[in-house]
């Protein structure tokens, strides 16, 4: 098992979020982060960044393409959007980036709340096992891990990465 | 003997939904959270979820009930389910043999929920023991047994306006004898765990053995609503004046009817409940009904959320054979 | 035909009998109890050793549903069955189609059995014309045809003053009846007891007020007119101390109880089990054990069955809609002995209320093994532990609350008038 601290990278991510947002002359964004992990990042780089529109919140529960395998998730949070993303830029925000189901879902359930003008993704952590065309566009760590690993976000205080292998 | 509950799969979870009586409060709270989330939905623009692509519920309704119907179809609706509305005549199933026939024939359409409303206490029951194995049913009112979905909406709309259950006073009025609602009702709040339950109402209405529900009797109302925290009247069937329950509609609603001045006696941010739809100066007056202390429509738009919430929850589990945990 | 039951021990309670006796038959009756008559050369020697003899059993109430509802049961199905559980006389109530409210309906259903040749087949006749309560049925002459007993099933009769005018004529005649005492108005729509859990199920209520305020009406005329009548399937504890009440005070009444009022109460009923559906309904826990206190007493001098067969199609139907009623011939026994096992009733008192109890409602003559009765037997083996379940039951109707229990106590030969009208499988291949 493996500790890492996230400090330096939500920093790095910040700036180039911002670098982004510059290149591509996006005023006025909005931040959305997904349950739980994402929240949390998103709520960090909020701050970081000043972003002026309430932070929005996502659990893409009813969206996840999993659940007549594992049925309902029985503490699911309501999403929590309050601003109207129609024509809006979506900052969307995970922890960790690995098959891109969740993402999949993410946008199914943004488009559902209205038109976005954009939807630029960004995560704390990038790894290995992509199972559908998704790419993050800001990135805070590149973590190559094997198929037996896994990568999990512990907070809500003191963020930290933790690394674990299958039992 | 035979006492297990068929609600419940062999994990405990929730695979029909027929009565609250024999469900833990943690899964009530459970359907209670899960209809908070379901309650942004209608939040968003195109008000529905994937969740249930691809399902086909069916409502069979062996009594007409558009309202309650409706609010079913709307939910399975917005979770993307496919529903078919199935009205029975009660005369065209006299027999408990053609009513059989009539589940399997659905059966064999591949349906995977039946939301069952029919006059007689137990039918969900009966259809729960008789139907496929893949197959959840909610009951949607039998006889005067139990209407689970209507009692649990209730409790949301109490703790949303009310948050803890467990200093609360709730008094419930009118006919608890032949009220479906009101013993789901007063199961879902003794497991909540609130301080007190009152049934309000003559013994003809009440009777003395209704104290084994775990309720205090009170025939008279003005001391029954002194210091509740919510008063939920019951419907009066206009039946029950012909059954020698009653002497008449006018003496009802002097004894028990609703009114500023009988709520005045309960604490002063009591709401007021109705399952609908409403009999205006017979259980309650227009100034009560439409009054600042009423919720009875913000009871209609949970129900939504919280059929939502029992649907999708029925459904996960009965694809769930494991506890695997999500991505 | 002579007979020789071997070994076993004899139960008779009405000659006081209980001892290890050898029983002799010949030409259909008793020849001789424990020594061996002159020159008696058996036929047929059947070995009773560890097994219990007495008397066949009597069932004062058991519906066979013929002539009238022949998909539920026949004459010839139903006559098995209780052939099977050791009874060897049976009174059916006349709420046949048609009603036995004729002399040649009350001789069809005896012709019918004449002819099965398993069960001697009591009729009870019809109190009133098709059971409508209005106008008195021909009594005397449908007694004349064989009617032990005269009832109005479980319909009402609602005007006292009928129900007046046909005690005095049945007592007039000396003519038994046999009433299931239940006020119609009280009992309503109601399929289960007013109580607890009908309140929790949600299914309409009969109350213990609906058996007692028929029954004192009726007592109330009997201490008019005189009339002698037994009151069928008490289900309450408070109508046993109301007739306990009325037995001292000398009037000629007597009563029996069903076998699975003694077992199950309301309780059962709390899956909606439309097999326990059964009127008069399951009480409470008291109401039962105030039921058993009746037997032990004496207050309540016999056991029945209430047979009532069904189709499957009866029960298939949400509870309320199911039609009412046990199977419950082949498990008339195991629930009286289960009452032994539980403490209370003795050995010999329980098969009293089998025997001796139920014959001394409807005549004197049955019901016990002395030197020239009629030789109706029941063998049965009281250690025996065995389910019943659907493919061998004898009954056509299915629907019984006890498939799949341990019950102890199993018949293993019946005879009826000294001839073998039941002997079980298993036995043959011994024999």
């Amino acid at each position: 098992m493996q500790n890492t601290d996230v400090e330096q990278p939500l920093a790095d991510m910040a700036t180039a979020l911002q670098h982004h947002l510059s290149e591509h002359q996006i005023k006025s964004p909005i931040m959305i982060g997904i349950h739980t992990g994402g929240a949390w990042v998103a709520k960090r780089l909020h701050q970081m960044m000043g972003i002026e529109e309430p932070l929005g919140t996502l659990d893409i529960s009813f969206y996840r393409d999993d659940f007549t395998r594992i049925g309902m998730h029985p503490e699911v949070k309501p999403s929590k959007i309050n601003t109207t993303v129609e024509d809006r830029h979506v900052i969307l925000v995970d922890d960790v980036l690995h098959t891109g189901r969740t993402i999949r879902a993410a946008l199914n359930e943004i488009f559902d709340y209205g038109r976005p003008a954009s939807v630029i993704l960004a995560v704390l952590v990038e790894r290995s096992g992509r199972e559908l065309p998704i790419e993050a566009n800001v990135v805070g760590i590149n973590m190559p891990l094997a198929d037996g690993q896994h990568v999990k976000l512990e907070g809500p205080e003191q963020l930290h990465l933790v690394v674990q292998e299958d039992a | 003997m035979n006492n297990k509950n068929i609600q419940l799969n062999k994990e405990g979870r929730l695979r029909h939904f027929l009565d609250i009586e024999g469900i833990k409060r943690q899964l009530l709270v459970e359907i209670l959270d899960a209809a908070e989330s379901f309650s942004s939905v209608e939040a968003q623009r195109v008000k529905k979820v994937p969740l249930l692509r691809g399902k086909t519920i069916v409502n069979l309704f062996f009594e007409p009930s558009t309202r309650t119907r409706n609010t079913f179809e709307l939910a399975a609706k917005r979770l993307s389910a496919d529903t078919l509305n199935v009205n029975i005549s009660a005369s065209a199933t006299s027999k408990g043999e053609s009513l059989l026939d009539m589940l399997h024939n659905l059966e064999a359409m591949h349906c995977d929920m039946f939301v069952v409303r029919h006059a007689q206490s137990g039918a969900a029951h009966f259809i729960a023991q008789h139907v496929a194995p893949h197959i959840s049913v909610i009951n949607a009112g039998d006889g005067s047994h139990a209407h689970p979905t209507q009692a649990m909406l209730d409790m949301f709309t109490i703790r949303r306006h009310k948050q803890a259950f467990a200093d609360l006073k709730v008094a419930i009025v009118g006919d608890i004898l032949h009220s479906r609602v009101a013993r789901s009702q007063i199961h879902a709040l003794t497991t909540l765990g609130v301080t007190e339950v009152r049934v309000i109402g003559p013994k003809t209405l009440i009777p003395d053995i209704s104290t084994a529900l775990g309720v205090h009797v009170y025939h008279d109302m003005w001391e029954g609503l002194r210091e509740v925290d919510v008063v939920i009247m019951l419907r009066l069937q206009k039946e029950r004046m012909t059954g020698a329950l009653l002497p008449s509609e006018h003496e009802y609603y002097k004894l028990y009817g609703l009114t500023p001045e009988k709520l005045a006696v309960a604490k002063e941010d009591a709401i007021v409940m109705h399952p609908g739809p409403i009999n205006r100066g017979v259980e309650i007056s227009s100034e009560v009904a439409d009054g600042p202390q009423s919720v009875i429509l913000e009871q209609v738009s949970n129900g939504i959320a919280v059929r939502m919430a029992v649907m999708s929850i029925l459904m996960g589990q009965s694809f769930s054979s494991d506890g695997e945990a999500g991505p | 035909m002579k007979i020789l039951i071997q070994g076993g021990h004899l139960v008779d309670p009405a000659n006081g009998v209980d001892a290890q006796l050898d029983l002799f038959l010949e030409g259909g009756l008793v020849a001789s109890v424990g020594e061996a008559p002159a020159g008696f050369e058996p036929d047929q020697v059947i070995d009773a050793s560890g097994q219990i003899v007495c008397p066949g059993f009597v069932d004062l109430q058991a519906r066979l549903r013929e002539p009238g509802q022949e998909h539920k049961g026949s004459i010839d199905s139903e006559t098995r069955a209780a052939a099977r559980g050791g009874i060897t006389t049976l009174c059916c109530p006349p709420d046949t189609s048609p009603v036995i409210d004729t002399p040649a309906v009350a001789k069809l259903v005896q012709e019918r059995a004449d002819q099965a040749a398993r069960v001697r087949v009591a009729p009870i006749g019809a109190l009133t014309t098709a059971l409508e309560g209005e106008q008195l049925s021909e009594m005397v002459t449908l007694a004349e045809a064989g009617c032990i007993a005269f009832s109005n099933a479980d319909l009402p009769v609602h005007n006292t003053l009928v129900l007046r005018r046909a005690m005095e004529y049945a007592a007039s005649h000396s003519l038994l009846l046999m009433l299931q005492p239940q006020d119609a108005w009280l009992a309503a729509k109601g399929c289960v007891h007013e109580g607890v859990v009908g309140l929790r199920l949600g299914l309409s209520g009969i109350p213990e007020s609906a058996e007692t305020v028929e029954l004192s009406r009726i007592l109330m005329l009997v201490e008019q007119t005189g009339a002698r009548v037994h009151f069928g399937q008490l289900s309450t504890g408070r109508a046993v101390q109301i007739l306990r009440q009325a037995k001292r005070d000398g009037l000629p009444v007597s009563a029996d109880v069903a076998a699975h009022q003694l077992h199950l109460t309301e309780m059962d009923l709390l899956d909606y089990s439309s097999d326990c559906h059964v009127i008069p309904p399951l009480r409470t826990q008291r109401d039962r054990d105030s039921l058993r206190e009746g037997l032990r007493d004496g207050t309540l001098i016999a056991i029945s069955s209430d047979h009532q067969p069904h189709d499957a199609d009866a029960k298939l139907a949400p509870f309320a809609e199911s039609e009412p009623g046990i199977s419950a011939l082949e498990t008339l026994l195991p629930l009286t002995l289960r009452l032994v096992d539980e403490g209370v009733l003795s050995l010999e008192q329980a098969i009293a209320c089998l025997t001796s109890g139920p014959a001394s409602v409807i005549d004197n003559h049955n019901g016990h093994l002395g030197v020239g009765a009629r030789a109706d037997v029941c063998i049965f083996d009281p250690q025996q532990h065995w389910r019943l379940d659907a493919q061998t039951m004898q009954s056509a109707g299915h629907n019984t609350p006890f498939l799949g229990w341990d019950l102890k106590g199993r018949v293993t030969h019946t005879l009826l008038n000294g001839r073998l009208s039941y002997q079980e499988p298993s036995k043959k291949a011994e024999d």
